[in-house]
């Protein structure tokens, strides 16, 4: 396809006060494109999840974001520990999210949750040692 | 109402202000990030406890038109100062979230 456009972001996994860059960053360049809020929300709010998890679980990683006629679709990886039990963390309320990240409002067992809530496709990747890869797509 | 009006309350206080013409369409109460993030509407208030920097990027997600500190919760300084380049409307109340509810409810007619 000619017409796609991609952006990539690293996810610093030492800085959780900076997560939710790349999802500012591409909630703007959706904007300038002209897509519609309520995607641009889902695709957001999807896309910060993930970004929130790979912060707290895998020490960062990387987003990648394509955008053609009729689909966003977001690539996240990460090189962390894996998810043991994908059915169990796709569970709302389960988490396995320190105090420490609790107490900023996080670890509710929500992230996995809302990202296959607002995305129309989430398929998850994910090697116990090796790290996890998401792909999310957002019909446009 | 906007949330310049909404500074003309009594109780509720400008801690960084960039958009007073914002209108408030809602409210919406919650410190669980995640969960306000899925359910806050675009233009809500959304009153919280929560103050760190990331209740700053879920406001600019969820295109909330200001967060309301509740129980006189403060800014950091830090936090204060990105709030201002992101442009993010934030308010101050001694109010709990409850009582803070109620008093949006009666001024903003909705």
């Amino acid at each position: 396809m000619s017409d796609l456009l991609t952006f990539h972001f690293d996810v610093d996994g030492d800085d959780f006060t900076s997560a939710g860059q790349a999802s500012v960053q591409i909630k703007k360049n959706l904007r300038q494109l002209g897509i519609s809020p309520d995607t641009i929300r889902r695709v957001s709010i999807a896309m910060y999840e993930g970004e929130i998890n790979m912060v707290i679980h895998a020490g960062g990683g990387e987003a990648d974001v394509s955008v053609s006629e009729d689909q966003v679709i977001i690539v996240l990886k990460d090189q962390g520990p894996g998810i043991p039990n994908i059915e169990q963390a796709m569970q709302e309320g389960f988490s396995t999210a320190p105090d420490a990240i609790r107490s900023l409002g996080f670890g509710a067992g929500m992230g996995l949750p809302n990202m296959k809530r607002y995305t129309d496709f989430m398929n998850i990747e994910s090697e116990v040692g090796k790290g996890t890869t998401i792909t999310m797509k957002v019909n446009i | 109402m906007t949330v310049n009006d909404l500074l003309k309350v009594e109780g509720f206080s400008s801690v960084v202000l960039c958009e007073a013409d914002r209108e408030i369409q809602g409210v919406y109460i919650g410190d669980l990030l995640s969960w306000v993030m899925g359910r806050a509407k675009s233009g809500d208030a959304w009153i919280t406890i929560m103050s760190n920097v990331n209740t700053l990027a879920v406001a600019t997600l969820a295109d909330t038109s200001c967060i309301i500190l509740a129980e006189g919760v403060s800014l950091d300084e830090g936090v204060k100062e990105t709030a201002q380049a992101k442009g993010i409307n934030v308010i101050s109340t001694p109010l709990s979230s409850y009582s803070a509810a109620l008093k949006l409810y009666s001024v903003l007619k909705l």
